[in-house]
């Protein structure tokens, strides 16, 4: 199993729904996002070109961050999440340094914290909050050895990218083009 | 033009607007243990060429600022932990892909070894001292007769040591400028540098101090060609890289550390060095403290700057 999150770039309106989604459901301290929406526009006016990404924890299949933990805190999961587990966590910060994303960030009691996946939701069936709270659907998650998993047929069908490749994580999140 | 912003408003303290996560803490520590490397590694070296007597200061009276240095250095460790007090997390794995893991473990060999060796010279650095009870005059004397051992070991794990100091950096491919292996060597030659100095400071033989002296001449223009090598491997490497390089040639390091690290750090102390070789007479603690300070400064921008660079997106 591997999970895996494909967003349609063609699709977002940059809403942040996903963003407040993600802070209710996992009770995200005030101040603090695991998950995030960028804005990138290209060119000069009239000839403007605009992307927007909602990005999070990319759950590489290379992390750097579960490789340099010196406590096995931060540590691949079910589907190939990962996953930071608290009582294991010193806070030494390496893993924010190794992120490339910079997806991980202390949380206020200690311990690094980020995206999950919502694993807790998976587990039970449902989508990650993000993904079930999308209005324009543009987010699709699932098992990227399923082939008939709705992430497997979107990829199959689209063309796509993933962020910076070329730091050989191996990242799970792709971005519909 | 390129603009790329976040427009969820993502602030999460440490990590926006750039990444701040290692304050001085860090730093200091990796100067305050790469002091003790140099300072265990002199005086591994010369117990082991039987020059015990002939650099009294390296190998007896130095020796003991590096577990002062260590337990500094540690406690400014621990005050970078967020998660304090599951701190011993540390020592229930040992995790051979992290450097952090290698270091923690070093640590637990070098720190007591430091102070076994200066346990061992207590009476050389102070004449009069009495230990009081006869168990730890079995223990030293114990220690005494595997002295050669102990200073093998002690070589090894302070170069680990030394070495390690820069590899915590070079082990992140996420941050461009500390991405280079060259840091490894780089932060151990600072370390043996300072040591070095330390040592011409605290000696007041006349032939050891001229030794240590012509070392440090040496170590010095060995940091300034790993630091010539660590830029001419950035600027012929990918963007990232040449953009982590440019922080020092025209960014916003370029004065602090040409200044600072290399100016001031390294070649004005190699210059009064090298006049007192000569036969100048020059007060010995402005090289040596110029020295030390290069040596701080080098972290603390290499620290801060390498938080400053980042890949593009």
């Amino acid at each position: 199993m591997r999970y895996a999150m494909a967003i349609d770039t063609k699709k977002c309106v940059g809403c942040s729904d996903c963003v407040v989604a993600c802070q209710t459901e996992n009770d995200v301290p005030i101040g603090y996002c695991r998950d995030w929406v960028v804005e990138v526009m290209d060119g000069t006016y009239p000839q403007l070109e605009m992307e927007l990404r909602s990005e999070r924890c990319n759950h590489c299949e290379n992390s750097p961050c579960v490789r340099c933990c010196p406590t096995g805190a931060s540590h691949y999961s079910e589907g190939g999440t990962v996953l930071v587990s608290k009582n294991e966590c010193i806070g030494c910060s390496a893993c924010i340094t190794s992120c490339p994303y910079d997806a991980r960030f202390v949380h206020p009691e200690g311990y690094v914290d980020k995206c999950t996946f919502c694993l807790h939701r998976v587990k039970k069936g449902m989508q990650p909050a993000c993904v079930a709270v999308c209005p324009t659907k543009c987010m699709y998650f699932g098992d990227l050895d399923d082939p008939r998993s709705e992430v497997s047929q979107i990829l199959k069908k689209r063309k796509y990218k993933t962020l910076i490749p070329e730091a050989g994580t191996k990242p799970h999140l792709y971005f519909l083009i | 033009m390129r603009e790329e912003i976040i427009v969820s408003g993502r602030n999460n303290p440490l990590i926006d607007p750039q990444l701040h996560v290692w304050h001085w803490e860090i730093p200091t520590y990796l100067f305050l243990g790469g002091l003790a490397a140099g300072l265990m590694f002199f005086a591994a070296l010369y117990t082991i060429r039987n020059k015990e007597n002939e650099y009294k200061t390296a190998v007896k009276i130095a020796p003991i600022i590096a577990p002062i240095a260590l337990v500094l250095g540690l406690i400014a460790l621990f005050l970078d932990l967020h998660h304090k007090l599951y701190f011993w997390r540390l020592y229930t794995t040992i995790r051979l892909e992290s450097p952090m893991s290698w270091g923690a473990w070093t640590l637990m060999v070098v720190t007591p070894l430091s102070m076994i060796w200066t346990a061992i010279h207590m009476k050389d650095i102070f004449p009069k001292w009495n230990w009081k009870f006869e168990v730890i005059e079995e223990l030293i004397e114990f220690f005494k007769k595997h002295k050669k051992t102990l200073a093998w070991i002690m070589l090894i794990s302070s170069a680990i040591l030394g070495i390690y100091t820069g590899i915590l950096f070079s082990a992140f491919n996420a941050r461009p400028l500390w991405n280079t292996s060259i840091l490894g060597p780089l932060f151990l030659a600072s370390g043996l540098s300072a040591g070095a100095a330390l040592v011409i400071w605290m000696s007041k033989n006349h032939a050891e101090r001229k030794r240590f002296a012509q070392l440090d001449l040496m170590i010095i223009g060995i940091e300034l060609f790993l630091i010539i090598h660590m830029f001419m491997g950035f600027l012929a490497s990918t963007q990232v890289q040449i953009d982590a390089a440019n922080l020092f040639l025209g960014g916003a390091y370029t004065a602090p550390f040409w200044i600072f690290v290399v100016f001031l750090g390294m070649i004005v102390p190699a210059i009064l060095e090298g006049m007192e070789l000569k036969g100048f007479k020059i007060p010995v603690a402005i090289p040596v403290v110029l020295v030390l300070f290069g040596s701080v400064m080098l972290r603390f921008i290499i620290a801060y700057a390498g938080q400053a660079s980042r890949w593009l997106y």
